[in-house]
């Protein structure tokens, strides 16, 4: 007999359970716990909103998470636009070099690139603070919107742009009119990564932080230096929610756009 | 009205078109005709402007395209594979070519119209290219580089996706729109019916030169060379000596044939001792159980070898008693019989003196 292999076996759903337990269980318990009404992250006592209330009278949270956002949105901005031209460039010179200068820091551990930004920055005697990290973020995201834009590009009919120009279109025209459209997917998913990647990083900007400009990862952690507050966990679930919020959008966005 | 003048392009080492000339003449279907490599994309490229000349010159009425870019050039192409943009509609697609020459609104709007109405695709005006067939892309990507008269229409194998039946149905409705706009159009094709079809005249191209420029009935059965003979349909290629030259024939020496008498070739005029080819077309034969041979005819027996059945003919390749193989060609028109002869079956053939055609 053929098995209809349309429906996966009993061991393979076994196997799927126990994966999908050890990747969400953490966070479901997190999610829960934040609305648990015992200090302690111990035992379910009862629901409560105290914890959510708590955390938007703390301002050092808020402020934290301003910090994120801020510094999120700026560096993902500058990251996708020099991205998108290092992709671009990367696709037209064709050289291995220019990709590996590129792409280098993708490969490069956290910490390296932490200390070696800290002792940068010290020697040019930039004042660290939130422009030091929004630098050190542009710099480790270049290497993400870099290649999804250059994988967009090697994906794309090249005689898209000479039929553009065929009929009539000078280079920028070109540019503007067919290869920027077509790469938006590949710059929106790179802008995307950029944002996610630069939200929740704790290592890089560990090291290229000043007074006052603390971000929620490293708030968190200081709060969690202590005990896991049921705090924490209302910060960490209300991370979450934004992050989803925001793939499920662009997520939803990007097939309008792509259209192919 | 398109003279290409000694025009060559080398990459690297290697030649991809060598002092290349040809003159194509305005409203002609003009077809580049040859083998991978030969040179043709290349040719077509350079007229395009996507790629320069080494050495040469093209002129198009009369002035020099070289130093244009291909947004400047009065020329437009249509891609083998369509190159149609992906984010735009049809309608999009089509106004592209105005919007850069920036045409007014309502005429782009009206001129998008006309020419969807010409290609029969009027309801298709605010679909996108994925929602199109195969046919109705090859369309689109028609109307989009006919939609402001270019002087010159270049076609990249435009017919190489799609199917045996739809690339017929295509080829009519090509001749009847050059016909339609009377824009001249170089189409390049490694396929020699499409080109034997379609075209005006024909420039058979190899390895980066012009093997012949002719029409497509005198190039069947005229070929100057070899290559040509062997490239354009089916072809006995028998190596000659001619033996003797004078009078109203020629006598020639085959290989396992012996002496028999061909007509000269106006063209070229040859001596004595020299080799030659005699090609000879398939369906130029006669072939029968028995034959008898007529004047001016030549007649030799053998036995069925091989046969290739195609449905409306089929070739049959003649083994002759000396071994040489010819292939002969009948149509199988007799009703109620699929075919003439088995492998093996003993026949005749014969071919008048003027069937063949004398290369050198």
């Amino acid at each position: 007999m053929v098995k209809n292999s349309a429906y996966p076996s009993k061991a393979l759903i076994s196997a799927g359970t126990l994966v999908y337990l050890f990747l969400y269980l953490p966070l479901v318990v997190v999610v829960l716990f934040s609305f648990n009404d015992s200090k302690l992250n111990a035992e379910w006592v009862g629901f409560t909103w105290k914890w959510y209330e708590k955390l938007f009278q703390n301002g050092e949270i808020l402020h934290a998470a301003a910090n994120s956002l801020i510094i999120a949105t700026i560096s993902a901005l500058l990251a996708t636009v020099l991205g998108t031209l290092a992709g671009l460039a990367i696709h037209r010179f064709r050289q291995k070099w220019l990709s590996a200068l590129v792409l280098g820091p993708i490969a490069m551990p956290d910490i390296l690139i932490g200390v070696s930004l800290l002792l940068m920055f010290i020697l040019f005697n930039v004042t660290l603070g939130m422009t030091s990290i929004i630098l050190a973020h542009v710099s480790f995201c270049i290497g993400f919107v870099a290649l999804a834009v250059q994988s967009r590009l090697s994906g794309m009919d090249q005689s898209l742009v000479e039929a553009a120009r065929d009929l009539g279109a000078l280079p920028t025209q070109a540019f503007r009119l067919v290869t920027l459209p077509l790469l938006k997917p590949g710059i929106i998913a790179g802008g995307m990564m950029a944002f996610t990647l630069s939200i929740d990083d704790f290592v890089i900007t560990f090291f290229t932080a000043g007074v006052g400009s603390s971000t929620l990862p490293l708030e968190i952690y200081s709060m969690v230096k202590i005990a896991v507050t049921p705090e924490v966990n209302a910060v960490s679930t209300l991370l979450m929610l934004v992050t989803l919020i925001i793939i499920t959008a662009l997520s939803r966005i990007s097939p309008m756009v792509l259209r192919q | 009205m398109l003279e290409i003048i000694d025009v060559s392009r080398r990459f690297g080492d290697f030649v991809a078109l060598d002092k290349v000339s040809l003159h194509i003449q305005a409203g002609e279907f003009f077809t580049l005709l040859g083998p991978s490599g030969c040179g043709k994309t290349t040719l077509l490229r350079l007229i395009a402007g996507f790629d320069h000349v080494d050495e040469g010159e093209i002129l198009l009425d009369g002035k020099s395209l070289t130093a244009l870019t291909p947004e400047q050039r009065p020329v437009h192409t249509v891609f083998q594979n369509y190159a149609l943009f992906p984010h735009m509609t049809v309608a999009e697609n089509i106004a592209f070519p105005l919007r850069m020459a920036k045409t007014a609104k309502p005429v782009i709007d009206l001129m998008v119209r006309e020419i969807l109405e010409d290609v029969r695709l009027p309801d298709k005006a605010n679909h996108y290219p994925n929602e199109l067939s195969g046919g109705q892309k090859q369309r689109i990507a028609i109307a989009r580089a006919l939609v402001n008269r270019p002087r010159l229409l270049l076609l990249d194998e435009p017919l190489s996706a799609l199917d045996a039946k739809l690339r017929e149905q295509m080829q009519i409705e090509l001749i009847n729109l050059q016909k339609e706009v009377g824009i001249t159009f170089v189409y390049v094709t490694h396929d020699q019916g499409e080109a034997l079809a379609l075209s005006h005249r024909i420039a058979v191209m190899n390895k980066g030169e012009i093997s012949q420029i002719d029409e497509p009935s005198v190039l069947y059965s005229c070929p100057d060379n070899r290559f040509v003979a062997d490239f354009i349909g089916q072809c006995n290629l028998l190596d000659a000596t001619v033996i003797s030259v004078g009078g109203r024939h020629l006598r020639i020496a085959i290989n396992g044939l012996g002496e028999l008498d061909v007509c000269p070739n106006p063209e070229i005029d040859f001596a004595e001792g020299d080799s030659c080819a005699l090609t000879l077309r398939p369906e130029k034969i006669r072939l029968a159980a028995t034959l008898t041979k007529e004047d001016d005819e030549v007649l030799f027996s053998g036995k069925v070898h091989d046969m290739l059945y195609l449905g409306d003919v089929t070739v049959y390749i003649i083994e002759l008693a000396s071994g040489v193989l010819i292939e002969a060609m009948l149509a199988n028109d007799a009703p109620g019989r699929t075919r003439l002869f088995d492998t093996d079956d003993a026949v005749q053939i014969a071919w008048r003196t003027d069937a063949g055609h004398l290369v050198p």
